[in-house]
C-alpha cells in the first residue's frame, strides 16, 4: 500500500525558501502568483499493515520523525 | 576542586566541530573524551554532555532531527533528567531542540544567506555553571556560523522563557543594544541561546569555543569553559 505524506509549515510561520521561489516565479515573468509556500514530500509504501493501523503507523511516523510540530503540519494523501 | 570536569563530546556523521569544543574544555581544565553516536551509555562520571557543531547527517529532513533520535541522545536525555549538564552548539543548539531537550526550532535565516562572521551578543542571564563566568549585560564577541539560526517558537513559550530568565544570549550591536539591525538571522526576540527549565541545559547558535585564544581572533568565549570546568 502506498501513501504520500505532505509535510509544509503552518501558516503562521515564516516561510523565507518560499518567498524567494516567489520571487524568482515574477522574475521569470510569470504573473498570478499570489504567494509560494515550499514543503516536503514522503511517498511511503506500507508492507502488512492496513486500515486503521496504516493510518495510526503514519501519524506516528509524522509526529515522531517526519514533521517537527512546532513550526510544521503534516496530511497523508490516499490514492 | 577534587577531580577535573569529565566531558562527553557526542560525535554524530557529518559533526565537524568536535576537536574545537575538546579544545576549548581540555585548555579550561576538563577531562573529555569523544563519544560515537552508537554508544548507549555515557561513560561513567559524565559530569557535561556536548554536542558539537557541524551538519549531522547531512541536514537531511531537518537539521538535527535524524541526529535527536540517535541511540546515544536516549542516555543523553536520562542524564539531563538527572540534572546533568547538557551544551549543544550550534548544529547541537539543533539537535537539543528537535530532541525535545529545549523548546523551539531553528529555521532558515531570514535572509536565507549561511552567516559566517563574528557577532555581539549580550549575555542575559547569569546562570549557574555555563555563564557564571560573565557579568550579567555583559557584551561578548562569539563567531557565527550557520544556515538555520532563526530561533521559532509557539508565543506562550517565548512568554515563558521570558518569564523565567532563560534566554541566556541574545544578538546586540557593540555598544551591547538589542536591535532589529543586530538580529542577523529573524530570531524571536533576538534569542541566540536558551536554557532548559533546571538552568542545566544549554543551547546557542554562536560559537564559543572558535573565541578561546587571542591568536585567532579573541578570548570572548573562555568564560563559558572555564565556569563549565570548575563545575565538578
Amino acid at each position: 500500500m502506498k501513501r504520500r505524506i505532505v509535510v509544509t509549515l503552518k501558516q503562521s510561520v515564516l516561510d523565507p525558501q518560499g518567498k524567494a521561489i516567489e520571487g524568482a516565479l515574477k522574475s521569470l515573468g510569470l504573473e498570478g502568483f499570489a504567494s509560494v509556500r515550499q514543503g516536503k514530500v514522503f511517498d511511503v509504501e506500507l508492507d502488512g499493515v492496513e486500515g486503521a493501523a496504516a493510518d495510526e503507523l503514519l501519524k506516528q511516523a509524522c509526529e515522531k520523525l517526519l514533521a517537527n510540530t512546532v513550526v510544521e503540519s503534516y496530511s497523508v494523501e490516499h490514492d | 576542586m577534587t577531580k577535573p570536569l569529565h566531558a562527553a563530546v557526542l560525535l554524530f556523521p557529518g559533526s565537524n566541530r568536535e576537536g574545537d569544543v575538546a579544545r576549548a574544555l581540555r585548555q579550561a581544565g576538563a577531562q573529555v573524551e569523544i563519544i560515537w553516536h552508537h554508544a548507549e551509555r555515557l561513560p561513567e562520571g559524565t559530569d557535561l554532555v556536548v554536542l558539537p557543531g557541524g551538519f549531522s547527517y547531512g541536514d537531511y529532513l531537518r537539521c538535527g532531527a535524524i541526529a535527536a533520535r540517535a541511540r546515544v541522545m536516549d542516555a543523553a536525555r536520562e542524564h539531563a533528567a538527572k540534572g546533568g549538564l547538557v551544551l549543544g552548539i550550534c548544529n547541537g543548539f539543533q539537535i537539543l531542540c528537535e530532541a525535545g531537550l529545549l523548546p523551539g526550532v531553528l529555521m532558515r535565516n531570514k535572509g536565507l544567506k549561511f552567516i559566517g562572521r563574528m557577532q555581539t551578543l549580550r549575555v542575559e542571564t547569569v546562570a549557574p555553571f555555563f555563564t557564571r563566568r560573565y557579568k550579567p549585560g555583559q557584551v561578548v564577541t562569539y563567531a557565527l556560523a550557520h544556515g538555520e539560526g532563526a530561533y521559532v517558537a509557539e508565543e506562550a513559550v517565548i512568554y515563558e522563557l521570558e518569564q523565567d530568565g532563560r534566554v541566556a544570549f541574545r544578538y546586540c550591536d557593540a555598544a551591547g543594544a538589542v536591535t532589529e539591525a543586530a538580529n542577523p538571522n529573524g530570531s524571536i526576540n533576538n534569542i541566540a541561546g536558551v536554557y532548559g527549565a533546571g538552568f542545566n541545559v544549554l543551547g546557542l547558535m554562536p560559537h564559543p569555543e572558535n573565541l578561546v585564544d587571542a591568536l585567532t581572533g579573541g578570548v570572548d568565549g573562555r568564560p563559558l569553559f572555564e565556569g563549565l570546568a570548575a563545575a565538578a
